[in-house]
């Protein structure tokens, strides 16, 4: 304000658009006197070293603790307890960009001693860890660690079969760990009709699935409950250049609208299957194959998204140890129904194909699955305190399952460092052994603080 | 006022955007609404600037954002001409770090819905923003997306309450008016430059309670520049100061930086 003052002094001061002064506002400093047309300004940004170097360094501090709601037994009562360093490089050069983002973790609920880099278990979380570079004009390529994500869903994937960690969604991590690193070399190629992206990981990598560590769950084998009483014993498809996959996208954008159509080879992300004689859970073979669109509808956005998942091992749908092929549909609208206050909905569908070979070869004594599971979900957002306070609800509610699972959360921006989080993670339903039912027992509530730097 | 003459002229070969402040006295409200509107928003086929931004509430404590935006104006029906049309931007966070290396991407359009684009690094999410509002808080601070990106001048109607040694004082009225929060703002257009120095919303009741200033005015290539700008928001007391820095014009941008290749993989090229 000082400066307002003296430029208003000063212009006053030597008469120079006196009348100004009483007939509106000063006028800004630069305004006023003689122009000096086309002069380049000879102002160069001051730029520290790591600037000069291209190197870019950020990072944070989080403290995260939460506890269950109500016991289980077959789990420690605190669902998280951890202290997590993320620290991130970036190098970027005119055509390439490389890119290195590890977490350090101390872990107080799963101790783990050794680090094992594809689950992401132990002290250290290697998150992203490669180069991108534009090969030719329309060709960009990306080797190595990365985050991958496409497709339209809020909270839930047709298409986007790259891996999650359930986990990590589940325990109240912050929702960027619910994406998974892939190891894999992504190629975009980029023409005035239309794109595509192909991923290739020579490795098959799984979600960080469900399997007891932290949180409990339907064990159909055994018709409970399960935690850490009952590993997962998994048997992950991981010979490389082998037992790899590919996905798809072309895409393109048209008046505003984007398209998609995508393409997926490998395996069940989750465990799909059962191996009879040895009780492993499997990674079946998958394809699958889709479409989205998404853009602008009233004052809102619209999206659609389908995908045939189509279980290569099991075509008939026979194979009562192999999940069955599915149609899945999403569609959504979001919209900013007042200031600052956004309310999204989304239906979703998982239809089983082949459903009449899925009950006659269905065994006895195990639950059967409806043909359709519907979801619904429902988020709202709320921003206050000039969009310092963050109050978000999102709800995903079954009527076929009849279950629920809600997450709601308070983040708080204290300032450009600092941010609290509190939320929840909160499951309830009718049976015990459906979806989101399954993990009542891990209900739990979290807090957290995080210095970003 | 020769010499006056002279610069107009000058300043109408470099840049005809720029208008010439000898043939500006009998202009048109019209006219005059359309030229400020140019050099606030569509100066150049493109350009670029580095935006430090302080937001300060009443409390004086502070938040700061950085970013860079990069612009791109469609070009017009007319060869030569450029028109204060449809526009794209490109906004590249820098700070605070929670917010480092988030792009955000908007194809402005007059006629429809703007679209927009928020891509979370962490995530790899390229995610579609509702666009209804155009009147709510732009990275949190007391600007609104609309004081950024422009207001389409259509949606207003413009009056000249007075002209006198230095500025065109206009009231504009908008023609929907429960699409918006405030009943009518009045803006300063500084005469020989057409850019605007003051504007001062009034609420439903009458009440001023939002002050835009340009506080700085530079020349970059031509073009008379705001650098320095603040919104105050009388009611919270609450101020935004924008400093604009390394602005640059024509920057020869294609129109393809505005798509999701580059929100998912910086255009550090036009960042630097």
């Amino acid at each position: 304000m000082a400066f307002l003052r003296n430029s208003l002094v000063t212009l006053c001061g030597i008469g120079f658009v006196g009348a100004a002064c009483m007939a509106g506002p000063s006028l800004p400093e630069g305004l006023g006197e003689v122009s000096r047309p086309g002069e380049p300004r000879a102002e160069e940004r001051e730029r520290d070293l790591l600037d000069r170097l291209s190197l870019d360094l950020h990072g944070f501090v989080e403290g995260r603790g939460g506890v269950r709601t109500q016991r289980d037994p077959r789990e420690k009562d605190a669902s998280i307890g951890e202290i997590r360093f993320q620290m991130e490089a970036h190098r970027f050069a005119p055509r390439w960009t490389a890119e290195l983002v590890a977490d350090l973790i101390a872990d107080a609920v799963q101790c783990e001693e050794d680090v094992d880099l594809d689950d992401g278990r132990g002290w250290l979380d290697l998150r992203r860890a490669n180069i991108s570079f534009m090969a030719t004009d329309f060709l960009d390529i990306k080797v190595g660690r990365q985050i991958l994500t496409w497709g339209t869903g809020d909270l839930l994937f047709i298409n986007d079969l790259f891996p999650k960690d359930w986990n990590s969604f589940f325990i109240g991590r912050d929702v960027e760990y619910l994406k998974a690193p892939s190891d894999s070399i992504k190629g975009s190629i980029y023409t005035d009709w239309v794109n595509l992206d192909l991923v290739y990981s020579p490795r098959f990598r799984p979600d960080r699935f469900i399997d007891g560590s932290r949180i409990s769950y339907w064990n159909e084998g055994l018709g409970r409950r399960t935690g850490r009483d009952v590993p997962v014993e998994p048997d992950v498809p991981e010979d490389w250049f082998a037992e790899d996959e590919w996905a798809f996208r072309l895409f393109r954008t048209l008046a505003g609208y984007e398209l998609a159509a995508y393409a997926y080879s490998g395996y069940w992300k989750s465990p799909a299957g059962t191996n009879p004689t040895t009780g492993e859970a499997t990674f079946p073979q998958l394809n699958a194959y889709g479409a989205s669109l998404r853009g602008n509808l009233s004052k809102g956005i619209a999206h659609a998204e389908m995908g045939m998942y189509d279980s290569k091992e099991d075509r008939e749908g026979l194979n009562p140890w192999i999940r069955n092929s599915e149609l899945r549909l999403l569609l959504g609208y979001e919209q900013e129904v007042a200031r600052d206050f956004t309310v999204g909905a989304q239906y979703y569908l998982e239809r089983m194909l082949d459903y009449g070979a899925y009950i006659a070869s269905h065994p006895s004594g195990i639950n059967m699955a409806d043909q359709d599971r519907h979801w619904v979900t429902l988020r709202l957002t709320r921003l206050l305190l000039s969009q310092n306070l963050n109050l978000s609800l999102f709800t995903f509610y079954s009527p076929s399952d009849q279950d629920a699972y809600l997450r709601p959360s308070a983040r708080y921006k204290i300032d450009d460092h600092w941010i609290v989080e509190v939320g929840g993670n909160l499951f309830t339903g009718k049976d015990d052994h459906t979806f989101f039912a399954q993990f009542e027992k891990n209900s739990n509530l979290y807090a957290s603080m995080r210095y970003s730097f | 006022m020769n010499q006056r003459i002279l610069w107009g002229m000058l300043y109408w070969m470099l840049a005809s955007g720029i208008s010439s402040p000898a043939w500006s006295q009998d202009l048109s409200v019209e006219e005059i609404v359309e030229r400020s509107n140019r050099v606030a928003y569509y100066q150049g086929a493109s350009g670029r600037s580095q935006i430090s931004m302080v937001i300060r509430d009443k409390q004086g404590q502070e938040r700061t954002r950085e970013f860079t935006i990069l612009r791109w104006n469609a070009p017009g029906e007319v060869e030569g001409m450029d028109p204060c049309g449809d526009q794209k931007f490109y906004v590249y966070f820098q700070r605070p770090a929670d917010v480092n290396k988030m792009a955000f991407l908007v194809w402005k359009h007059l006629k429809k819905e703007d679209d927009r684009w928020l891509y979370l690094p962490a995530l790899d999410l390229v995610k579609r923003i509702s666009s209804a509002d155009k009147r709510t808080s732009f990275a949190g601070s007391d600007f609104f997306y609309e004081d950024v990106s422009g207001r389409n001048i259509e949606e207003d109607v413009h009056e000249l309450l007075e002209t006198n040694e230095t500025f065109y004082v206009l009231k504009n009225t908008p023609k929907d008016p429960a699409g918006v929060e405030f009943s009518y703002y009045k803006m300063w257009v500084h005469k020989d430059t057409f850019v605007t120095v003051q504007v001062e919303f009034f609420d439903k009741k009458g009440d001023l309670y939002r002050q835009y200033n340009a506080t700085k005015v530079e020349d970059v290539q031509g073009f008379k520049t705001v650098t320095q700008a603040s919104m105050k928001d009388l009611r919270t007391g609450g101020e935004t100061i924008n400093e604009y820095r390394d602005v640059q014009y024509d920057i020869e941008i294609p129109e393809d930086i505005f798509t999701e290749r580059y929100l998912r993989r910086a255009p550090t090229r036009y960042l630097r």
